[in-house]
């Protein structure tokens, strides 16, 4: 252990140095990282810096009640029709997707890559099971899947959480799985084993760290894809429920016609916020694998 | 070449008994059983004993797996909580707004992501180039349904162009070319979004197989002959850039069912996403598995089909 150690710490600091250098070039991916540092900002402090209650009634200093209002200075993003105040709801909702998206990406990214390592670690049977079973799984359209399993259980962001999580682990896996397979001949994996490491070690220390790079982006875009299936999720009704906000379910008031008509207020927000903090990860994602991919040399 | 599709049929066999055992699981697992729904409280628990019997509810659950299974072999979905309807008459009901749908927008898709992915991959970190690029990245970024609200807000409320929803507008009887006329306007948002939503990754695909393509000796060869452009393109480049599209467009029809759900609930498109929908949330739960199951097949068959035709098409391909 001590010696696999020693010999990587030389080279591990210009990689680094070398990924966020390819990083920092790459100027969209830049300006998307801040755009999500912002954005989880503003959900980790949405208690301070939303000017109403989201889930009641918001009313002004001088007791002023506003039912569908209109953007106004006091109410910036104007008001839902009992009159909550729908920036409030905006901010406190990105609390709800953003978490909901990480939560089920980690889900997700850790169930993959466990059976992912331990389809390609041990071959044979054990791989050809995992591998058609992940494969059938994929064969479901994933929303229709999502959606009937959504509806088996209670909705609430646990289980909207755990639904989604469950059934997005194949990605991973496919990718954790090649690496391995990859990786299994290398020289010091070889090396692990003649020193006598065990399954579990091999797997753990040797083999999971080697394949982080495309884990990583993978990671990314599951969070992207997981945001956007809790706000398809919430549109319909199936995903977090009222009175608790999140993007999705803000948009739902716009399958009312009159809503969409004639308070583009309630709707555009919700369904903008879900764009850009989709579009800041995926170009986010995009940076990162040019800045992990080794074959790019700086 | 035929031993290849011939195994990579046997394991669609494998995958398709993994995908029924699925199914059938996540029936067991869905809240209430057939019985509940049913029958009537009053009906004594013998009586209700007994009826399960003869329904064979009492048997171990691989037997009840073998038997469902049996009759999903013979074209039987099971039949409708709610209605008592036959899921499989019920999915052909709706079968078709769907498929019109998917293969209109699955063409334009085809059409327009080789066009864009060629013209970036011969003109790299150009205007056009980089516009497909940002393209793309909206494509996969935008929610499909917050496209889709903005699309009739803007051409169907605003503008007044276009219809909102529908396969066709029943307050007019329209005959002949003005039925067609009629419902062409109405295919026009849905297949929009759609489209838009599924070609974004095609087109990056495209561009990167036929831009790896450019690279190869061949191409110098014939650029050097003197063959036009356009000619080295689309007869050298293209050829040799179809196999990854093809294995893409396999990958492509369970993300097309996926959005066809949500568009077709804002367009009230009487297909089979909206009717899963319908069904989820009824509670009919075979209804809804009975779609999965079917969509789940389907699936299987295309990617197959693009295995196929990968195979046909790169005549070095032999099983690995």
């Amino acid at each position: 252990m001590t010696s696999i150690s020693l010999s990587s710490t030389p080279l591990k600091q210009p990689i680094k140095r070398r990924v966020w250098r390819n990083f920092m070039s790459h100027k969209l991916a830049v300006i998307s990282g801040g755009v999500l540092i912002l954005l989880m900002l503003t959900a980790i402090f949405a208690p301070v810096l939303a000017p109403y209650d989201p889930y009641d009634l918001a009313m002004t200093e001088d007791g002023l009640l506003e039912f569908e209002a209109p953007p106004s200075p006091v109410f910036l993003l104007g008001t839902d029709a009992i009159g909550r105040d729908v920036l409030s709801r905006l901010i406190f909702g990105g609390r709800i997707s953003l978490t909901i998206g990480l939560v089920s990406a980690s889900i997700a990214i850790v169930l993959g890559s466990l059976l992912g390592v331990l389809a390609g670690y041990f071959g044979g049977l054990a791989d050809a099971l995992l591998s058609r079973f992940a494969d059938a799984v994929s064969t479901f359209p994933a929303l229709f899947l999502i959606l009937t399993v959504s509806s088996f259980v209670r909705p609430s962001i646990f289980n909207v959480m755990a639904v989604i999580g469950l059934l997005s682990w194949m990605p991973t896996f496919r990718l954790m799985r090649a690496e391995v397979l990859r990786l299994s001949h290398v020289d010091f994996i070889e090396g692990a084993h003649a020193l006598g490491a065990g399954n579990i070690r091999i797997m753990l220390q040797h083999l999971m760290p080697n394949a982080i790079a495309p884990i990583i982006v993978q990671a990314t875009l599951g969070v992207a894809e997981a945001i956007l299936t809790e706000s398809a999720l919430s549109f319909l009704g199936l995903g977090v429920q009222q009175p608790i906000a999140s993007w999705g379910n803000m948009l739902a008031d716009a399958r009312n016609f009159t809503v969409l008509q004639s308070q583009p207020w309630l709707w555009v927000p919700p369904g903008a916020a879900i764009f850009i903090t989709v579009l800041a990860i995926n170009f986010m994602g995009d940076g990162l694998r040019d800045a992990l991919n080794p074959r790019q040399g700086s | 070449m035929a031993t290849f599709i011939f195994r990579r049929l046997l394991q669609s066999v494998f995958i398709l008994l993994i995908v029924t055992f699925i199914s059938f699981v996540m029936m067991t697992m869905a809240p209430g059983n057939a019985m509940s729904t049913f029958i009537d409280p009053r009906i004594p628990p013998s009586e209700l004993a007994k009826a399960e019997a003869s329904l064979g509810l009492d048997q171990p659950a691989y037997v009840q797996y073998v038997r469902w299974l049996g009759a999903v072999v013979n074209g039987n979905l099971g039949y409708s909580i709610k209605t008592g309807e036959g899921v499989l008459e019920l999915i052909a009901n709706r079968l078709i707004p769907t498929v019109s749908l998917m293969a209109v927008a699955f063409t334009l898709m085809l059409v327009l992501a080789l066009l864009i992915g060629i013209v970036s991959a011969a003109r790299p970190y150009s205007p056009v180039d980089y516009l497909a690029t940002f393209l793309a990245f909206a494509g996969i970024s935008i929610p499909s349904f917050f496209f889709a609200l903005t699309l009739i807000y803007v051409f169907a409320v605003q503008l007044g162009w276009l219809p909102t929803s529908g396969l066709e507008s029943y307050q007019q009887d329209f005959e002949g070319w003005a039925l067609v006329a009629n419902r062409m306007r109405h295919l026009v948002l849905p297949v929009t979004v759609l489209t838009f939503t599924g070609v974004a990754e095609l087109v990056r695909h495209v561009r990167s197989a036929v831009s790896e393509s450019l690279q190869q000796d061949y191409i110098r060869t014939a650029k050097s002959k003197g063959l036009k452009d356009i000619h080295v393109l689309t007869l050298h480049a293209l050829r040799n850039s179809w196999l990854p599209i093809i294995t893409l467009l396999g990958v492509a029809l369970p993300r097309f069912f996926s959005g066809s759900v949500i568009v077709e609930v804002i367009f009230a498109w009487p297909g089979m996403g909206r009717l899963l929908v319908e069904s989820v949330f009824a509670r009919d739960y075979p209804v809804a598995m009975g779609i999965n199951l079917f969509a789940a097949i389907l699936v299987l068959l295309g990617s197959l089909l693009a295995d196929s035709l990968y195979a046909l098409a790169d005549p070095r391909i032999r099983y690995l």
